[in-house]
């Protein structure tokens, strides 16, 4: 009989808008363990932890903390329950000391207590030494470097008393020492009882850290397994291996010349660092990689947000300069960004007017636009791209997502660009947008237009490619025809492991 | 397309209800003599809300016009009493606006300075400059050839109107038919795509800014040409009443959202109030109160709306 575990939800459920996030997800941690949790970009790890800690209601299922059943979380319910997440980039107050950071949230009393700065400061002290620092708790916290904020947040959740602690992705931004000073501070939690959920994409972390394994995929449970004994491969297996579930309606269309071509492209202040690669007529070039691999990195650099300052950009086999979108866009180079309502749509402006946005240059002549032209424009991509809009003159705020995404789209085709960079097109999108937004691709692929597809789902990259590039830390780690790409060579590359083939050991 | 100009109708329809009062229990508001008087004592207000209404397009704002028109109206005296003619004082008075609002628009525009506290800078600084240098002494014994512009009274008027009325209708046709237009548009409702489509908005908040200072210049020579002293105090509060007009007539405070007929009709509605009052015999401590609660309407009106127009499109964007 094992003893009742410090967490367990069973049967999580949370869609939003339409869009199941997670399908019934079962997750358990016990008290004094490391538990890892896997899975690809959207498998459904951070709606999970934002239920865990409130941020987020699930739609069904059951939350159990040592036994007992939570109803109707919220933060600050999960916080009494001991729950305590540290996240990627830590949440600190710039202009507070860290005594202040540490003191918010843990000491009681009313809006009107006087503040015991003594006390406040050497609380803050033995709780950082705990936590295996010896920071200064008078430092201001916008002069703290990224491993001195978490190591604020950890001292944070140790004052808190939390019994669950979550992290995600700590060491993302941590040296390799600073990664052991780390575990150090892990393994002295884990022995004082506390239940650890660690996401990381660093499979060897995982090994080196954790005692347990769940796998997270499109918002279900793969697997929990000891991570003892467990094979590298096996655990990249259980990440991806889904059979590609939607049909793509990739068509084969002829392959044209190069149209453009990136050779030993860098960008410092993008990070992009030697980059070549290819697209032709015709063409779906995927990009594949992890969040923060460089990909929208890549496209902007591509598009003269953050211009190259080393290497070779050709267009159809002549030598461009791209230094602003401006740029770009004369040179027939379109890009739909990833996030369209910071970026893409203007939602109080029409839907007609954003239509034409890029593009008005050349529906005007001397600055006076054609608005007549202008209606037709809008008209054709309303209807060529089924956006359904009572009128063309709507403001773009009020469509729904799929039909924001279209207009975005309508944009860049508008320009009848040659080259056309998509980023993430169908995030967020419900699966009927999805495969329309997939059968344009095609249509457009069709015209000749070469295609640059960015995203994170290995599905669409797989199924709507014609060629793959995967990129790890601001560069293409390698470029392969679809027929020679599977899910676990890509996602092998995009990790950073050199792709083998064979099964290798986890650590 | 009723739809998209329900701000401009609802207003037209307030004054359209004030007028309609007006004629039923003082027919004699609309004597020719006092409609000319109220169109005159509100087209400072009128041509410099055209150029505010660029600036909240683009979600700033600049609160020292007030500051700007009292300078610009001084600096018409002087120039003319240097013996200029009319159209050399009216061009270079604009181009002094211009100045003052490239300052302010250049600080918010490039240094990425916060335009409340620009121009509320700004706003303190043009003040004292102008009392320190006029000592608080008005300008007197102007040239026979300033006031009226050397015409008679009604000519004088009539050139007035006229080049307020071209001003409106240049503004209007060129938000709606220009690409500048646009560019003021989309850098108000989302800078980050203006830039993605090849606008550099930094340019375009430094040129709405500079367009403000110069109308600001031309509505203070306009104003300055009415009379036979030029007041160096003038246009105290003139900021606040250009940006309640821009504000009623629909424009989004937070930018993107916004036409020059909405501005008009604002203009004429918060400028009917106070002397309305006063033919109908109601004391004029009143008009600020009835101000107020007409502006509070006009930005709860837009609350409301942005609320349940947006609210499905949120709940997407949360997804994402």
């Amino acid at each position: 009989m094992q003893p009742t575990p410090l967490l367990r939800a069973s049967g999580i459920t949370k869609s939003f808008a339409g869009v199941h996030a997670l399908k019934g997800v079962s997750f358990e941690l016990r008290a004094g363990e490391v538990h890892a949790l896997v899975g690809e970009n959207g498998a459904g790890k951070s709606t999970l932890i934002r239920i865990i800690t409130g941020a987020l209601s699930a739609d069904s299922g059951t939350l159990e903390v040592a036994g007992r059943a939570v109803h109707h979380n919220t933060p600050s319910l999960a916080r009494t329950l001991g729950i305590a997440a540290i996240y990627q980039q830590p949440a600190l107050f710039p202009e507070l000391t860290v005594a202040e950071n540490i003191a918010l949230g843990l000491e009681g009393g009313g809006l009107w207590r006087r503040i015991d700065w003594k006390a406040r400061r050497e609380m803050a002290a033995e709780l950082l030494q705990r936590a295996g620092s010896d920071l200064d708790p008078d430092r201001l916290a916008a002069t703290l470097s990224m491993p001195e904020q978490q190591i604020v947040e950890i001292a944070k959740a140790i004052g808190a008393r939390a019994r669950i602690l979550i992290m995600d992705e700590p060491t993302a931004s941590l040296s390799e020492r600073e990664v052991e000073s780390l575990f150090r501070v892990i393994s002295q939690l884990r022995s004082e009882g506390v239940g650890l959920i660690y996401i990381s994409h660093r499979l060897e972390e995982i090994s080196a850290i954790a005692d347990r394994v769940t796998v997270l995929r499109d918002g279900n449970t793969i697997d929990t397994c000891s991570v003892r004994g467990l094979e590298r491969a096996d655990l990249i297996r259980m990440m991806v291996g889904r059979e590609v579930s939607a049909v793509f309606p990739k068509r084969q269309v002829p392959i044209g010349e190069v149209v453009l071509e990136l050779r030993d492209v860098s960008s410092r202040a993008a990070g992009i660092r030697n980059v070549s690669l290819q697209v032709r007529r015709g063409e779906i070039l995927g990009l594949a990689g992890l969040v923060g691999a460089g990909r929208t990195q890549l496209a902007e650099t591509i598009f003269g947000l953050t211009p190259a300052d080393s290497g070779e950009i050709l267009l159809q086999g002549r030598r461009v300069r791209v230094q602003t979108p401006a740029d770009a866009i004369e040179l027939g180079i379109g890009y739909v960004p990833e996030d369209r309502r910071q970026h893409g749509v203007a939602l109080e402006m029409p839907i007609a007017a954003n239509t034409s946005l890029a593009n008005l240059s050349r529906i005007s002549r001397m600055g006076f636009l054609d608005t007549r032209l202008e209606r037709d424009l809008a008209q054709y991509y309303v209807r060529q791209l089924g956006i359904k809009t009572a009128s063309i003159y709507a403001e773009a705020g009020v469509l729904s997502g799929g039909n924001q995404q279209k207009v975005a789209l309508a944009r860049w085709l508008a320009i009848d660009p040659q080259v056309l960079i998509l980023d993430e097109p169908t995030q967020g999108v419900d699966v009927g947008a999805k495969s329309e937004i997939h059968r344009l691709m095609c249509d457009l692929a069709e015209r000749g237009l070469a295609i640059i597809m960015i995203s994170s789902e290995l599905p669409e990259v797989l199924g709507m490619s014609d060629r793959i590039a995967v990129m790890h830390a601001g560069t293409v780690k390698a470029t392969f025809r679809r027929e020679e790409a599977d899910q676990q060579k890509i996602i092998s590359l995009a990790l950073g492991h050199a792709y083998s083939g064979s099964a290798g050991g986890l650590a | 397309m009723i739809e998209h100009y329900r701000r401009e109708i609802s207003v037209a329809a307030a004054i359209l209800l004030v007028a309609a009062v007006l004629a039923v229990l003082a027919p004699q508001f609309f004597t020719l003599e006092n409609q000319t008087d109220l169109l005159l004592n509100n087209m400072p207000v009128l041509i410099v809300a055209l150029g505010m209404t660029l600036i909240i397009l683009t979600g700033h704002i600049d609160i020292s016009v007030g500051s700007q028109f009292a300078i610009c109206g001084v600096a018409a005296g002087v120039i003319s009493k240097a013996g200029l003619p009319s159209p050399a004082v009216c061009i270079a008075v604009c181009l002094l606006g211009a100045v003052l609002g490239g300052m302010n628009g250049s600080l918010v525009a490039y240094f990425r300075l916060p335009s409340i506290v620009v121009t509320l800078a700004a706003m303190v600084a043009l003040r004292d400059a102008l009392r320190w240098s006029t000592e608080g002494a008005w300008i007197q014994d102007l040239p026979p050839g300033f006031q009226w512009f050397g015409l008679s009274q009604t000519g004088s008027q009539l050139v007035t109107f006229a080049a307020a009325g071209i001003l409106v209708i240049c503004a209007h046709w060129s938000m709606r038919n220009l690409a500048a237009g646009r560019a003021v548009y989309a850098t108000g409702s989302n800078p980050d795509a203006a830039r993605l489509v090849g606008f550099d908005p930094r340019h375009i908040v430094f040129g709405v800014f500079t367009a403000t200072g110069a109308l600001t210049g031309f509505a203070a020579f306009l104003n300055a040409a009415r009379f036979n002293q030029i007041p160096s105090n003038a246009g105290i509060g003139l900021e606040l009443q250009v940006i309640a007009a821009v504000v009623v007539g629909g424009t989004a405070i937070t930018g993107g959202r916004g036409t020059v007929p909405g501005t008009v009709l604002g203009v004429v509605l918060l400028g009917i109030i106070g002397p309305a009052l006063t033919f109908l015999g109601v004391s004029a401590y009143w008009e600020k109160a009835i101000q107020g609660a007409i502006i509070l309407a006009a930005v709860a009106i837009d609350s409301i709306r942005l609320r349940t127009g947006r609210n499905a499109g949120n709940i997407a964007a949360q997804s994402a």
